[in-house]
């Protein structure tokens, strides 16, 4: 028990260090703006990845609907906070015009005589969280009939599931709504890291807590044996659309942060291969440990879209050779490393463990080291 | 009117039988390694795409090599295509078989998900390193001129003209289907392939070399993926390193609709698959021919003619999740 | 062996970490202090894309901006000699993929953009572009969402109400066509943009139209080509990236489709012509420069071209010039006009100033209106010649 509660001052410590460095960092002019993208795309597949780790890592539920569900949230926060005054250009290319307006929020906005900055982040906590139901609520609707299959049915089954609803929100029926496969864009967005990473943080401090509550004891008790798990009173359906549909909240809430990251919205993007790079994360990060799964979403990130870039362009540390290092290279590589380590480290960085001040400090104290695997 | 609406449906009938055949090339391949090993291969589809690519580059430096002995361009094309034919069938079946025992063998101990991730991470690799070695580009495949230049002369069915290929693909993807069933049900490899697909652990107790039928079953779905893809990339004319993905995942869902593990069945549902969705393409046209629908009105079918696999997949799974053909398995406490 | 990865990924952080600190002093001063001592440079981003859908296209923009740069390297501001350095950033074709290669572009210090070919990026990335301040110059990107309501974002080509207009003229005056099947791709905002004016501009001249559309990475277009068969239509409008263009020809090919395929500017490219020979087809594509309408430049790209086989291969493996790449050529040309005329390599002032740059280049005279757009008059409409697997020459035409 103490040693837990010295764990989570020196995470919460951790936390708030990270936040005050990463206010100070992005005001200092002159620092690489590469590294206010990463942090900002980081935290968000932060968020998403622990969603995906949630029902994949402590519940056992092999799902492979994180991008469907992500495009969920992503197009309903667009969808209602896209001010009235730009709808009609956005919409430029439907018959009928935008039939959702925001008119309702702005007149509470306006009777309450808000500041604009408060309103636009009330708007956008509001588009957040309808993203975040919407998400859950499709998840509630597809995970009754989709829950019963076993692992990798499931799996395709929730793929085909994404898919589906791709194809549904680029038809050009439900124009007036989702603008068709046009773009979507002009929608509030962040300017700087602290807006994600605040979201981010909230959002796995929940789920935490989720996981160390009954209901977590439950997740993980179905993972490891279903049949056990049943026959000490575990409701399986019950819990396991309770993993679903939260783990699909919080992919819907990670789909908006996207959409506010990209400044522009579409289906297309939203396709299987998004999910398989998100699980690739979980097990990097070790399928079944939240710390792993944030530090791996970081790593990958940072890894993908700013150090490694050099490997596309020709010059990579001191290696000069355009012939080599030419597009595409920095994905090959970076695929390799994860075959590596879906091969030969199949735990990942964190396996199942979680980051913790007395496992670091036993880290260093070799003798300690074997104990602490056991405990 | 019903002769008009037959000349309508035709063409999207024909061509979806086509799309058909070449589904159930893929899909056989993901049938039986599922069959055997529970794990579904989602680097399948590309292998397929790679065995595209293996055609466009052998074919362009086999050619030279041709002209050099003194060939006439013509024939150099045409011996150059038999040439890379023979080279692209050999390499797929030597990739196929190089994945099993590189990314699956290793985790043959290790539970279903890492498998799967496994297959997933190796899907994700042949994507980037087709990528890297086309440049992202989509790459002609060699079709043209002397090339290929019976499979793809045009011919007419009815009122339609179409490639021979179209034709030739669902002949010839029945008889590799009937020659491979075959070979499960009469001969001893296929006895074992049956036995490894009941009881993984009895059979290798039985003294059945399981590495070895799997490895046999990998042979098999190559070979039949290269069959495929020479037949797929003959239609199309083009080499994308996407290209194999969604060709992929819809043989992988005809495999499941026709019940996972029986070759007939993958058959079958490729065929339904490849037609439903090509009628699906041309629904809008179909009904405004029939008069269900007036003055114009559209209701974007064509829209859903991904998705539409997946739907059927999702139904099949909750209403019969064995599939058309398939065995009932009941798990063991 | 646990303990020795995590140090090791602990060390490799660290690093990477270190190294991208020292990297990039201050980058926001234009890249001025990047350079090796006595020399100065200004840097021009080119956001590009070198891979998927667009990928043939971009390539072949870049190739005209390449050539540019290797005639013209440096600058002159003021008194100072500044070498010009161009940096490529490849946005993938994808609109996800886009900010952040919009990002490292000016993470390196590029004091101007140009690009890209594809709207749908160039949508994408314009938020990036305006929140660093930098101003963009979008060189075949026709899409009016790109510059509307921006003021950083510029393009030195026409927009898609033109060209809808200048196709639907196409198609009702020289095909006596009354009815048009127009093929879009889903998501893309090129082809749904443009799908949208011709249809506007084909139906305010009297025509109907069949519309379709088709999901990214569908391969079998013959369903859809059957369609427009059955509804006998009198052309067939399919407004798509190179990619698909070559699916569609080739099965329109063999589905004996008679009637003419119209396109835009993308298929303006030997992509198409190589696909194009030896078959039976009618292809008919507005664009925004001729092969022939400046010979210096023609031979000059050609001969540079044949130079080196990494170019040849960029640009489809002959010597074909693209209107794309005079249109890059030119883009960076104006990019230098605005340099000069802001005297300096700031960002800022180059954004200031580029509004009211005139520059007369390959491509005809550029002169920006009130939203940042080239104020352009005609297209050009060229056909696929099969047996020669060339262009030739239709003809000028304008909206009236």
């Amino acid at each position: 028990m103490k040693k837990s509660r010295k764990d989570m001052v020196f995470n919460l410590s951790l936390v708030a260090l990270i936040f005050i460095a990463v206010i100070i960092v992005e005001n200092i002019p002159g620092v690489n703006p590469m590294l206010s993208t990463v942090l900002k795309k980081g935290s968000i597949y932060a968020l998403v990845a622990v969603s995906m780790n949630l029902l994949n890592g402590f519940t056992g539920l092999f799902s492979l609907g994180q991008a469907g569900f992500m495009l969920l949230g992503a197009y309903t926060y667009a969808v209602i906070t896209i001010p009235d005054s730009a709808r009609e250009k956005v919409y430029m290319y439907v018959k009928e015009g935008s039939a959702v307006s925001r008119s309702w929020f702005d007149n509470i906005a306006n009777g309450l005589h808000l500041p604009e900055g408060v309103s636009n982040i009330a708007i956008m906590i509001i588009g957040m969280l309808a993203g975040g139901l919407i998400a859950a609520f499709f998840s509630w609707l597809i995970g009754l009939p989709v829950l019963k299959l076993k692992s990798d049915y499931l799996a395709i089954a929730t793929l085909g599931f994404a898919e589906i609803i791709r194809a549904i929100f680029q038809w050009d029926k439900l124009g007036p709504v989702t603008n068709g496969s046009n773009v979507l864009r002009n929608f509030p967005t962040f300017k700087t890291a602290v807006f994600p990473l605040t979201v981010s943080a909230i959002c796995i401090l929940f789920i935490v807590l989720l996981i160390n509550s009954t209901y977590g004891r439950a997740f993980k008790a179905i993972r490891d044996d279903e049949i056990a798990a049943e026959a000490m009173g575990i409701n399986l359906a019950h819990h396991k659309r309770l993993a679903f549909v939260i783990s699909s909240f919080f992919a819907g809430i990670g789909g908006a942060l996207l959409a506010m990251f990209q400044n522009t919205l579409q289906a297309t993007p939203f396709k299987s291969a998004m999910t398989y790079e998100i699980l690739l994360i979980v097990v990097i990060g070790g399928i079944g440990s939240v710390s792993g799964s944030i530090i791996a979403s970081f790593l990958y990130i940072s890894a993908s879209e700013w150090w490694l870039r050099g490997l596309d362009s020709g010059k990579f540390l001191f290696i000069e050779s355009p012939a080599v290092l030419r597009g595409g290279f920095r994905m090959v590589v970076f695929s390799v490393i994860i075959m590596i380590i879906v091969l030969f480290f199949r735990k990942g960085i964190m396996g199942e463990r979680e980051l913790s001040v007395t496992r670091f400090l036993n880290f260093f104290r070799k003798k300690d080291g074997k104990n602490e695997e056991n405990s | 009117m019903f002769g008009k609406l037959f000349s309508t449906c035709l063409p999207y009938i024909l061509s979806g039988i086509s799309v058909g055949g070449q589904y159930a090339l893929i899909a056989i391949g993901y049938t039986m390694v599922y069959g055997i090993l529970r794990l579904i291969n989602f680097a399948h589809g590309d292998i397929f795409m790679v065995a595209g690519l293996i055609m466009i580059y052998s074919n362009v430096s086999i050619t030279p090599l041709f002209m050099n002995m003194g060939f006439s361009a013509e024939s150099a094309f045409i011996f150059s295509i038999i040439a890379s034919v023979v080279i692209v069938l050999v390499l797929t079946v030597l990739l196929g078989l190089t994945i099993e025992k590189a990314a699956y063998r290793p985790l043959r101990s290790a539970p279903r998900m890492s498998v799967m991730i496994s297959a997933i991470g190796v899907s994700y690799l042949i994507q980037n390193a087709a990528i890297y070695i086309t440049g992202g580009l989509a790459k002609p495949y060699p079709t043209k001129g002397a090339a290929m230049p019976w499979l793809s002369d045009q011919i007419t069915v009815g009122s339609t003209s179409i490639k021979r290929v179209t034709v030739i693909t669902p002949i010839l993807t029945i008889l590799l289907v009937l020659a491979l069933v075959l070979l499960i049900k009469k001969t001893k490899i296929g006895m074992a392939m049956r036995a490894v697909s009941k009881d993984f652990r009895t059979s290798r107790l039985m003294g059945i070399e399981v590495n070895n039928v799997i490895s046999v079953t990998f042979f098999i779905g190559s070979f039949l993926a290269a069959v495929g893809s020479l037949l797929y990339f003959t239609n199309y004319a083009s080499v994308t390193p996407t290209s194999g993905a969604m060709p992929g995942l819809k043989a992988f869902v005809a495999a499941v609709f026709g019940g996972i593990g029986s070759v007939p069945g993958a058959v079958v549902g490729a065929f339904i698959i490849g037609i439903c969705e090509n009628i699906l393409k041309g629904l809008d046209n179909i009904l405004s021919t029939a008069g269900v629908f007036k003055d114009g009105f559209t209701f974007g079918f064509a829209t859903f003619s991904d998705a539409f696999t997946f739907i059927l997949l999702i139904v099949i799974l909750c209403v019969k999740p064995t599939g058309l053909f398939g065995e009932k398995n009941t798990d063991k406490v | 062996m646990k303990k020795i990865l995590a140090i090791v990924l602990a060390a490799l952080m660290v690093f990477a970490l270190a190294s991208c600190g020292a990297e990039n002093p201050t980058p926001d001063a234009g890249g001025k202090d990047a350079a090796p001592a006595g020399e100065k440079v200004v840097k021009i981003g080119v956001f590009e894309p070198a891979s998927g859908d667009n990928g043939a296209g971009g390539k072949q923009e870049t190739l005209g901006i390449q050539y540019a740069n290797e005639k013209t390297p440096t600058v002159k501001i003021g008194d100072d000699e500044y070498k010009v350095e161009v940096i490529y950033a490849d946005n993938g074709s994808s609109n996800d993929k886009a900010p952040t290669a919009a990002q490292s572009l000016i993470s390196a210090g590029c004091s101007i953009i140009l690009g890209s070919y594809g709207s749908g990026v160039s949508i994408a990335a314009s938020d990036t572009f305006k929140d660093s301040g930098v101003a963009a110059i979008g060189v075949t990107c026709t899409n009016p969402q790109v510059t509307e309501g921006n003021s950083h974002y510029f393009r030195i080509c026409f927009l898609d109400p033109f060209q809808g207009t200048v196709l639907a003229n196409l198609a009702s005056g020289e095909f006596k066509a009354s009815k048009a099947y127009i093929l879009t791709k889903l998501g893309d905002d090129y082809s749904t943009g443009l799908g949208y004016n011709f249809k506007q501009a084909f139906e305010a001249l009297g025509g109907t139209v069949v519309e379709e559309s088709f999901q990214e990475g569908n391969a079998d277009f013959t369903a859809f080509l059957n369609t427009a068969k059955s509804q006998e239509c009198d052309v067939i409008f399919a407004p798509t990236s190179t990619e698909a263009a070559q699916l569609i020809i080739e099965q329109s090919a063999t589905q004996g489709i008679a009637v003419p395929l119209l396109a835009g500017d993308t298929w303006d490219s030997n992509v198409i012509l190589n696909a194009a020979k030896g078959k039976d087809v009618k292809i008919y594509v507005t664009t925004f420069y001729q092969e022939g309408g400046n010979a210096d430049f023609d031979n000059g790209f050609k001969d540079w071209i044949n130079a080196d086989a990494t170019h040849l291969s960029n640009n489809g493996g002959d010597d074909t010039v693209a209107a794309v790449s005079a249109m890059g050529y030119d883009a960076y040309y104006v990019a230098l006009e605005a340099i000069k005329a802001a005297g300096s390599a700031d960002k800022a002032a180059i954004k200031n100033v580029l509004g009211s740059v005139t520059y007369t280049g390959v491509t005809g005279e550029i002169k920006f209106d009130e939203t940042g757009d080239a104020i352009r008059d005609t297209a050009y409409v060229k056909t696929a010649n099969t047996e020669t697997g060339a262009w030739d020459f239709v003809r000028e035409q304008g909206v009236n």
